[in-house]
């Protein structure tokens, strides 16, 4: 058994399974944006009647948390594999916890940020 | 004649490790590529490498030939030999002893973290713990590993982090001992086994079944361990 602090979930099963549904919400969503925007003759007023409604809200939401969790997933372990003291020495420990920090930071941000601006709609 | 590139570094003498060049005649005959190195081993006393059965039981000499992992005593000149040059290496990832001699310290760290014993608490019957022919063949393709290493050390995760990730030989054996209906700690085996790295550092990246030179599947055994995971955890 390893253990490991910066991993997003405890245990590797669930960020593995995290990794698999996050990639799925996001593949829907890409789908559906491309489709509604091919079968639909979009304007102003249709996209903001789609944002307005709660589902459509939902939806981006989930999508923009299933991006922060599947990066964060995703950098911790490129990270892990590249950023440590095996490759390069003492200071990677300090180096890879800055970089994960800021990551974490910034994916959190971007999640407040976009709740912010789709209830703002 | 045939060129013989060998990866040579000597920690007592050499500063650094550095590719000889030997001219080697095998007379037009398609010999395995350890019989090229007993050839060189006769003319060049100093050369260092591992080897003891010679057919590909005992997987002491696994080293990367050709730019691919496997074992010399079962790789034939006609498969690795390109414009009459071969090129042999010490297996990538783990610490160089002396010449093809690597320490193999950390891979067999990983092996002992699997347990690779039967656990059985039950009390022992009075001759043997039978198995039907159909609990036994769950066996088949996982006991014949030879832990000859030359999947973990062409297994990327496995370089990256040797001390953590089991690598596929040690999953291999992880799974052998899941599988083996003899063996009741599969709890306790597969808890060991739930963390970020010691199975899920594995991509799939399936340079492990590119090389085993027994054939075997590391990425499926692991495929296996995920889903007992998947189903112990659902
Ligand atoms: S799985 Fe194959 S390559 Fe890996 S140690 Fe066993 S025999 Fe060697
Ligand atoms: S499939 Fe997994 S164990 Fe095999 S080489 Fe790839 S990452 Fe390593
Ligand atoms: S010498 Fe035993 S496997 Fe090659």
């Amino acid at each position: 058994m390893v253990t490991s602090v910066t991993s997003f979930g405890r245990s590797g099963l669930s960020d593995w399974l995290l990794q698999r549904i996050t990639a799925v919400i996001m593949t829907a969503y890409l789908v559906f944006v491309v489709v509604y925007f091919a079968a639909n003759d979009v304007d102003y007023a249709s996209w903001l009647a789609l944002n307005q409604c709660l589902p459509m809200k939902m939806f981006s939401l989930l999508t923009v948390l299933s991006i922060a969790i599947h990066s964060w997933i995703g950098m911790w372990g490129v990270l892990t594999d590249y950023v440590t003291v095996r490759l390069m020495g003492a200071k990677a420990t300090a180096l890879r916890m800055l970089f994960q920090l800021g990551m974490i930071a910034v994916s959190l941000l971007y999640v407040v940020w976009a709740i912010d601006i789709l209830w703002g709609i | 004649m045939l060129t013989v590139s060998v990866y040579r570094y000597n920690p007592e003498t050499d500063a650094e490790p550095y590719m000889q060049d030997y001219q080697v005649d095998t007379k037009g005959k398609d010999v395995m590529v350890l019989d090229v190195l007993e050839m060189l081993k006769a003319e060049d006393n100093s050369l260092v490498y591992r080897r003891s059965c010679r057919e590909g039981v005992c997987g002491s000499d696994g080293m990367n030939i050709a730019g691919k992992n496997g074992l010399a005593c079962i790789t034939p000149l006609s498969e690795v030999v390109k414009n009459n040059k071969l090129v042999i290496r010490p297996l990538p990832g783990l610490p160089v002893i002396r010449d093809l001699v690597i320490d193999m310290t950390q891979f067999y760290a990983q092996y002992e973290k699997i347990k690779p014993y039967l656990i059985n608490d039950t009390p022992a019957p009075a001759i043997e713990r039978l198995q039907s022919p159909e609990e036994r063949a769950k066996l088949d393709g996982l006991y014949e590993c030879i832990l000859c290493a030359c999947c973990s050390t062409a297994c990327p995760s496995f370089w990256w982090n040797p001390d953590k990730f089991i690598g596929p030989s040690g999953l291999l054996q992880a799974y052998r001992f899941l599988a083996d209906s003899r063996d009741t700690a599969t709890e306790q085996r597969l808890a060991e086994l739930d963390d970020p790295f010691s199975v899920f550092r594995c991509h799939g990246i399936m340079n492990c079944v590119q090389v085993c030179p027994k054939g075997l599947n590391p990425t499926r055994a692991i495929g296996h361990i995920r889903n007992m995971l998947l189903r112990s955890a659902a």
